[in-house]
């Protein structure tokens, strides 16, 4: 089984269950009878936990009667939400599971589609990225990064977890952007899942590392990275010794979302009971528990909200690409 | 430290972490039987029931088991099906498959368990002693030393060298170097040869491939050849031998000896892991035997067999140690355990050991009970899970059959990778036809995306070759794949000369 070791993997898998399809009681607060998830990708991936756990808690608090799960991969995600789109009609109860990548994708257009031929449902949880050196650095912070940069120019490496072009690429470029540098002089070292990139800083081989937040408090806790800046506009909970990029005056911000679509024309009525339905789950033990296991960051962005708040990644992300000539 | 292993003992010999070790083995064994459910599926189904545990050092217990358990099995379909289901168990059936085809199925399983066994144990040793120390080891490797190291893996084709295919061995390879271009590569952007066909965005994967290759082909040569493939038109032909003979036993202990240890430091590297630990395991051991021995190697040879069983068993421990001592993943197993641990409130690194000394112990120990366990769970069931070969041709065809489509769908739920299976099969039918060796096509596609991807990588860093010449573990690698390549030609060419002598009458 091919799949690619990246960060989205390492924090979500642990929601896996493939054979999972609770019922629970019918219950008073139940808003809708049934729910089936279109997964993009294969089971173990974190599009699979993120599904899963989500139906878990809809399941076990009683918001949803049962909950069932398609995993169907294939063009990097674009098979499902042509599925989507090509079925729009008999698709009742059905949502899709996508994140942050569907901005880059159809933007490249390795999706001939985009977020707006579905219909938004909500984003439902995100995490930070941030830009990590080992802890034996000399480099206390993004003012000892961007002096080492200027010293340095393309000896100094900064890697991530995904391609020239992909999310962790473009955090880098956004970060030394808004710190005035120019962002394609970057020498960007890809490696191809998260792990490694993180071994490749530690082993030596490159300066920086570009990386999920809450990939890099872990191993912020064992004292083996510091932690120069987090994308987050204020401090986060977890881990609040994390400086914010914008309290080193570099104004930026950044959140890889994961949510939920439905197939293009889903009626209002519809879309106000999924969202009626994820809204209640927030208040509820059964997610609180799917939620801790997985270590997500509630970051909740329903209907009209998540179109601005898609719109704005795609403008800023795509504006970056066309300077770094991705586009 | 032995402190450590008493409270690790503690642990592990409760009652329910026994319990917990036996059904991970068990668990695993099996399904690692079926081709195309490989660790990392199986893992990912269990982690919900280990979170249920709440007990981290349960929960890792469970999951480690599951996860050699799964290793151990895997080997069964290589030797008996020809159907490697996952990567580390495709150099098995080099060997392993030819020997089962001989009517020593039993005696095939019997080794493969006993060299994962001792693979195991030896790696289990080296992590519990070396552990702590290793984590330096893991971190030695840049990407130009791990792009040095796939070309010694690739050397392992020279081991086809001796057959008088050579060209076509190396045709091949290069054939499974461009297949593994195909898709989104870590290094560009946008999808290569693709054809503009949706499902060929992902890349080609490596089950679809591996099944292509071996097992469909199989099938179709047993119902092309009654007389010569395995399991006889009669359905009676004996399994002769479960055991292995004491010459063969003691031909076995220096290749486990030598391999134990390759195999873990291999293991030990987060960019390498078990697959690259097989094939180098293969290609050594072929390189260093001599004679008859040599001539051997793909024909069912003892130690052709016991090598990749060794160091690919050996090399799950090892991966083991970037995980506990550094919390890095180094394949897309352990980094579904890491999830696990987090999960659980538990995070790897260098003060698990010293913070949390109780889990690192009762992982540890639960690491010797479970290789037992699985010996002595596997060796009686040998004889009855080889009886599958004597199972009539007209039913074995179809389980063969229905074992593989399942294999290739199972993983990605996509009904296209079965158009890709057929297709390639056909491919591979005309290549056996015209007698190309296809192993060489499966290394040089396993190997091919992480040799780019490294070199690439290091070209970038270096802006230019010149990481060759400046690392000189680099270079140390290259001129060992070189003479790993050149050595068995030159030998044979020394022996010929040698013969010539004998015959001008010296």
């Amino acid at each position: 089984m091919k799949m690619t070791m990246t960060r989205r993997v390492v924090m979500t898998a642990a929601a896996a269950t493939l054979a999972f399809s609770g019922t629970a009681q019918a219950d008073d607060h139940q808003v809708l009878e049934e729910l089936h998830f279109i997964i993009p990708g294969g089971a173990g991936g974190g599009w699979d936990g993120t599904a899963r756990g989500t139906g878990e808690a809809l399941t076990k608090s009683g918001l949803v009667g049962s909950a069932s799960y398609e995993n169907m991969s294939g063009g990097g995600g674009g098979k499902a939400i042509g599925y989507m789109i090509e079925n729009a009609e008999s698709l009742d109860n059905t949502l899709m599971v996508n994140s942050t990548p569907i901005v880059i994708r159809s933007l490249t257009g390795v999706f001939p589609q985009s977020f707006r031929d579905l219909t938004l449902v909500a984003g439902t949880i995100g995490d930070y990225a941030a830009i990590v050196v080992p802890a034996d650095s000399d480099i206390e912070g993004m003012d000892g990064l961007l002096a080492a940069y200027a010293d340095q120019g393309p000896d100094f490496a900064v890697g991530g977890g995904s391609v020239p072009g992909g999310m962790d690429h473009l955090v880098a470029a956004m970060v030394m952007q808004a710190a005035g540098e120019d962002p394609t002089a970057l020498n960007y070292i890809p490696y191809d899942a998260g792990g490694k990139a993180m071994a490749g800083m530690l082993s030596g081989e490159i300066d920086a590392l570009s990386t999920g937040f809450s990939e890099a408090i872990a191993l912020a806790e064992q004292g083996e990275v510091r932690i120069l800046g987090v994308t987050a506009e204020e401090r986060v909970p977890a881990y609040d010794s994390a400086p914010t990029f914008m309290e080193q005056g570099i104004d930026t911000s950044f959140v890889n979302w994961r949510g939920f679509f439905a197939a293009p024309g889903a009626s209002d009525e519809k879309v106000a009971q999924y969202t009626s339905a994820l809204d209640a789950m927030y208040e509820t033990d059964a997610w609180e528990e799917v939620r801790a296991r997985n270590g997500w960051v509630n970051i909740y962005n329903p209907g009209a909200d998540f179109r601005s708040f898609l719109e704005d990644q795609e403008k800023v992300i795509g504006d970056l690409m066309t300077e770094l000539g991705f586009l | 430290m032995l402190e450590g292993i008493m409270i690790g003992l503690e642990a592990a010999f409760s009652i329910q972490n026994l319990l917990l070790v036996v059904a991970g083995c068990l668990i695993g064994t099996f399904i690692g039987m079926l081709p195309g459910l490989g660790p990392m599926s199986i893992i990912a189904i269990m982690i919900p029931v280990a979170i249920t545990l709440g007990d981290p050092a349960a929960a890792l217990i469970l999951l480690a088991g599951v996860y050699y358990g799964a290793i151990f099995g895997g080997s069964t379909s290589s030797i008996l099906l020809n159907a490697p289901g996952i990567a580390g168990t495709v150099a098995t059936s080099f060997d392993g498959y030819p020997m089962a085809r001989n009517g020593q199925a039993g005696k095939a399983l019997t080794i493969a368990a006993v060299s994962s066994f001792a693979g195991g144990m030896i790696g289990v040793v080296l992590l519990m002693i070396f552990a702590p120390a290793l984590s330096s080891v893991a971190l030695l490797f840049h990407s130009a030393e791990y792009f040095a190291l796939m070309v010694v893996g690739l050397s392992a084709i020279a081991a086809f060298a001796g057959t008088g295919q050579v060209t076509k061995a190396l045709m091949m390879t290069l054939l499974g170097l461009i297949l593994a271009t195909v898709g989104e590569g870590a290094l560009f952007n946008m999808p290569r040869f693709t054809l503009g066909i949706m499902d060929l965005q992902s890349g080609i994967s490596f089950i679809t491939l591996a099944m292509a290759m071996f097992a469909l082909p199989e099938a179709v040569f047993l119902v092309l050849n009654p007389a010569g493939s395995a399991g006889g038109q009669d359905g009676s032909r004996k399994i002769t031998g479960l055991r292995f003979s004491r010459a063969e036993g003691r031909a076995m202990v220096p290749v486990i000896g030598r391999q134990s240890v390759q195999g873990f430091f291999i293991g030990v590297l987060p960019g390498a892991g078990a697959t690259l630990a097989s094939f180098l395991g293969y290609a050594v051991e072929r390189n260093i035997a001599k004679g008859d021995d040599q001539a051997e190697f793909g024909h069912g040879s003892v130690k052709g067999l016991a090598a990749p069983e060794t160091a690919n068993n050996a090399a799950c421990t090892g991966s083991f140690v970037p995980l506990l001592t550094l919390g890095i993943p180094g394949s897309g197993t352990t980094a579904i355990l890491l999830g696990a641990l987090i999960a659980l409130n538990v995070t790897p690194g260098p003060r698990l050991m010293t913070d949390t000394p109780e889990i690192f112990w009762a992982v540890i120990m639960s690491m010797f009970i479970g290789n037992v366990v699985l010996l002595i769970l596997n060796l009686p069931l040998i004889p009855y899970i080889a009886k599958i070969l004597s199972i009539p041709r007209n039913y074995l065809i179809p389980f063969i059959l229905f074992f593989t489509l399942m294999g290739a769908y199972i993983g990605q739920n996509n009904a296209t990778e079965l158009l890709m299976l057929v297709g390639l099969g056909v491919m591979a039918i005309i290549f056996r036809f015209a007698d190309y060796p296809l192993a060489p096509l499966l290394i040089g596609f396993i190997l091919g995306r992480m040799m780019e991807d490294n070199f690439a990588r290091s070209m970038q860093l270096y802006r230019g070759p010149d990481f060759i010449l400046e690392r000189p573990m680099t270079l140390g690698l290259l001129a060992l794949a070189l003479i790993l390549v050149v050595l068995p030609s030159y030998r044979a060419r020394r022996a010929r000369k040698r013969a010539e002598g004998v015959a001008d009458g010296d």
